[in-house]
């Protein structure tokens, strides 16, 4: 069987949901972050598969700085969330309601 | 002489005024008082200097102007801030400054001991910026800041001792009397910018008094229309029937003050727009009959109310109005030259008036009830003599000031008036002399009626009082003489000097005169306050000569005239004299003699406070406690603009804050769904 761009996009979109429902439906706060990283994820593979389809480099770029950005945001994320366990003892979010309106 | 003088006649007292404003405290007394004095006295100089340049050009083309900025220029609309300086400006200007720097001297030393020394001077170096904006500026609207301007430093200076309430409600009085009348000078200017508008070019200034000369017969329509309520304007401003009332409260202010913004200057802004408007009255007989009839009955019914005035300065205030109102009687019967010659012998005689009674104040620790003076003559001679002397001059004798221009103003009453007129002015010079011998009797002569304590401390004031007075004595005697009649073997340079400005004046005559109304229609008047063309031109040759020297005749009847005026005047003089110098028992005696209601009329002026209380303010007051207050302010305002509205954001908020629950993933939720959304939009729209 071949594998054409509709794979990947559909590989893409699965991953994508998955990411998303686990960070709706999950409450801790780790698990989140990582649900957030597969989102990233499902966005680069789009990317890359576009990329190829239409031969630029653009999509490759993007992936790259994907990449950073993704770093970046676990790294904070994760600082953040030790600080957060460190006064709270808790990592569930739904715990975390000060800035309630 | 280089073009930017005339700004700075205008810009230097603004420059006095800001650095003494704000520096205030922190400048030694001294310092305050000669720079106040040395810019006014700086704008005097320079305002000699365009004057004799104003008199070496020829009778025609006297005129210097400069334009400093486009104020505003939108569309067709387009107004300058300039100053122009012609005949008429250079009288008022040199009038303003030089009257101005006497009475800043004469301030040193009357306020030496008062602790807001620096504030006086600020206000009254900023208050002769705006008079010298009034005077020079070059169209109707820089008029109006001048007149605006005057008003506001006339408020700050009548309220000057603030800690008194009364004094406090006085210029309260001032400002608000003052807004009425502007009411219908803005309502005035307005209606001539929406008349004069479309038939303008671009560039030319709108409210600029060359346009306004230049486009007569685009005004004449809405002359009379004008010309009240610019009269409204200026009897506020220049406090004639009805709106007078505030300038007797006004003497609250320091004396220098009376002497300068409320006899010599300010309220005579309404006597200078009225004269430089003059091509505009002139194009309305039933404006000119209105001036002439208000001024005429303003002259007299102020004269009667200062008979009886116990305060010294009340008295002079009351005469003011009374002057003012000779004045107006003089522009109403188209003798604009009559009127501006009593403006300035008036704001000589007035301002020596004011500031030796301010003298008397000052010598009787603060006293101003003449009825506790008495005796001064010995113990303030300079005082005494100059005061003298402008009393003769207020009364008209020959040949002091006042005698030259106000039997010019009853002759020209007489002659282009009616017999009324003159009677009615005639009057009001007889009752002038009564009073103003009565005061100096009461004040100066007779026994001291003062405390033992008071009576110690009589002195004669410090020189930087007296010179002023010397000057102002010698101008009162001499400063009429610039205008000697024909008919008395003179030239009458100040009518000469004024006619470019007024030679429309002839033409007024015949618009003054009932009967010949057609001939202005048909043939619409032009005047030329700034063109080229020289005066022989432009005076009607139809036209009788105005001048009664070429005739016999009208010269003998002149003659008769002014011997019937300053016999008039003597008459007064000596009635006041016998009355008075028996003592003021006597004086109360006759008082009850001549009726005890006549007397209570006019020591309570006519009850006409009393009266704008009862139909004005207190209804005003009712009005706005139960309607603006309650319904208006609380109700409409308060209940529903402002807080409705404040009630409806706080209602909102409460709804959308239940939005705001602090769980991240419920906003997480939301943010998918926009999402989603958006998508479903893109896919099914493209």
């Amino acid at each position: 069987m071949e594998v054409t761009l509709n794979h990947y996009l559909a590989l893409a979109i699965l991953l994508f949901l998955t990411g998303m429902v686990g960070v709706l439906v999950r409450r801790n706060a780790l698990v989140l972050l990582m649900c957030v990283e597969l989102m990233l994820c499902a966005s680069n593979i789009a990317f890359a598969v576009f990329s190829r389809k239409w031969g630029t480099e653009t999509g490759h770029v993007f992936v790259l700085m994907n990449f950073a950005v993704a770093a970046a945001e676990a790294a904070i994320g994760l600082a953040i969330l030790v600080e957060i366990y460190r006064r709270r003892r808790t990592v569930n979010v739904d715990e975390f309601r000060t800035l309630k309106g | 002489m280089n073009g930017a003088a005339l700004t700075w006649i205008v810009l230097l007292p603004l420059l006095g005024a800001t650095v003494l404003g704000l520096l205030n405290r922190r400048l030694p007394r001294a310092a305050a008082g000669i720079l106040a004095s040395a810019t006014v006295g700086g704008s005097f100089f320079l305002a000699i200097r365009a004057f004799l340049e104003l008199t070496t050009q020829p009778a025609g083309h006297r005129i210097l102007a400069e334009t400093a900025f486009t104020w505003i220029g939108f569309g067709h609309l387009t107004i300058d801030v300039g100053f122009v300086m012609d005949p008429l400006s250079a009288v008022m200007a040199l009038v303003v400054t030089g009257v101005s720097f006497l009475i800043h001297i004469y301030s040193i030393g009357y306020m030496g001991h008062d602790p807001g020394y620096q504030r006086f001077f600020a206000y009254l170096n900023l208050f002769v910026f705006f008079m010298l904006t009034l005077v020079l500026g070059e169209n109707l609207l820089m008029l109006f800041v001048g007149w605006e301007g005057v008003g506001l430093c006339s408020y700050f200076l009548i309220s000057f001792w603030f800690s008194e309430e009364a004094n406090a409600i006085a210029g309260k009085k001032a400002f608000v009397v003052n807004r009425v009348g502007d009411f219908g000078f803005l309502l005035g200017i307005l209606l001539l910018g929406a008349t004069l508008l479309p038939h303008l070019h671009a560039g030319e200034g709108v409210f600029s008094f060359r346009t306004l000369a230049a486009h007569t017969e685009v005004l004449a329509p809405v002359a009379t229309a004008l010309g009240l309520l610019f009269f409204f304007g200026a009897t506020g401003k220049s406090a004639q029937i009805p709106l007078y009332v505030w300038l007797p409260d006004a003497m609250a202010g320091p004396t220098p003050v009376s002497a300068l913004i409320h006899a010599a200057t300010m309220v005579t802004a309404g006597v200078y727009m009225i004269a430089r408007l003059n091509f505009l009255y002139v194009m309305s007989p039933a404006a000119m009959a209105v001036v002439a009839a208000v001024g005429g009955v303003t002259a007299l019914f102020a004269a009667t109310i200062a008979l009886t005035q116990n305060d010294i300065k009340k008295v002079l205030a009351y005469s003011t109005v009374s002057q003012l109102g000779y004045m107006m009687l003089a522009c109403g019967v188209g003798a604009f030259t009559a009127g501006i010659f009593h403006l300035m012998t008036h704001a000589f005689f007035k301002a020596l008036l004011f500031l030796g009674s301010g003298s008397v104040i000052h010598a009787m620790s603060n006293e101003q009830d003449m009825r506790k003076m008495g005796g001064l003559a010995k113990k303030l001679p300079i005082t005494f003599w100059t005061f003298l002397a402008g009393t003769f001059a207020i009364a008209g004798l020959f040949p002091l000031a006042g005698f030259f221009s106000k039997d010019e103003i009853l002759w020209k009453a007489f002659h282009d008036g009616s017999t009324w007129l003159w009677a009615v002015g005639a009057i009001a010079a007889a009752l002038t002399a009564f009073y103003m011998m009565r005061l100096v009797v009461l004040t100066f002569a007779g026994q001291n009626r003062a405390s033992e304590e008071v009576r110690h401390h009589i002195h004669e004031s410090p020189a930087t009082m007296t010179f002023p007075l010397i000057v102002l004595a010698v101008l009162s005697i001499v400063g009429g003489w610039i205008g000697w009649p024909h008919f008395l073997g003179g030239e009458n340079r100040f009518e000469a000097w004024l006619e470019p400005v007024f030679h429309v004046e002839a033409a007024g005559h015949v618009a003054a005169a009932p009967g010949h109304q057609l001939g202005v229609e048909e043939e619409p008047l032009h005047a030329f306050g700034y063109t080229d063309v020289a005066p022989t031109e432009v005076m009607a040759p139809t036209e009788e000569p105005p001048d009664a020297h070429e005739d016999p005749e009208l010269a003998g009847l002149e003659w008769t005239m002014m011997f019937l005026a300053s016999g008039i005047a003597i008459f007064g003089l000596l009635a006041g004299w016998l009355v008075y110098s028996r003592g003021i028992r006597v004086a109360d005696a006759g008082r009850r003699f001549a009726g005890g209601f006549v007397h209570r009329l006019l020591l309570n002026k006519y009850w006409v406070d009393e009266l704008y209380d009862a139909v004005f303010l207190k209804p005003g007051y009712a009005l706005s406690r139960t309607v603006l207050w309650r319904w208006i302010d609380r109700g409409l305002i308060d209940g529903l603009l402002v807080n409705a509205t404040a009630g409806l954001v706080r209602l909102t908020g409460a709804a959308l804050r239940l939005a705001q629950n602090g769980m991240i993933r419920s906003y997480a939720y939301a943010f998918g769904v926009g999402v989603a959304v958006f998508v479903v939009y893109l896919t099914l729209s493209s």
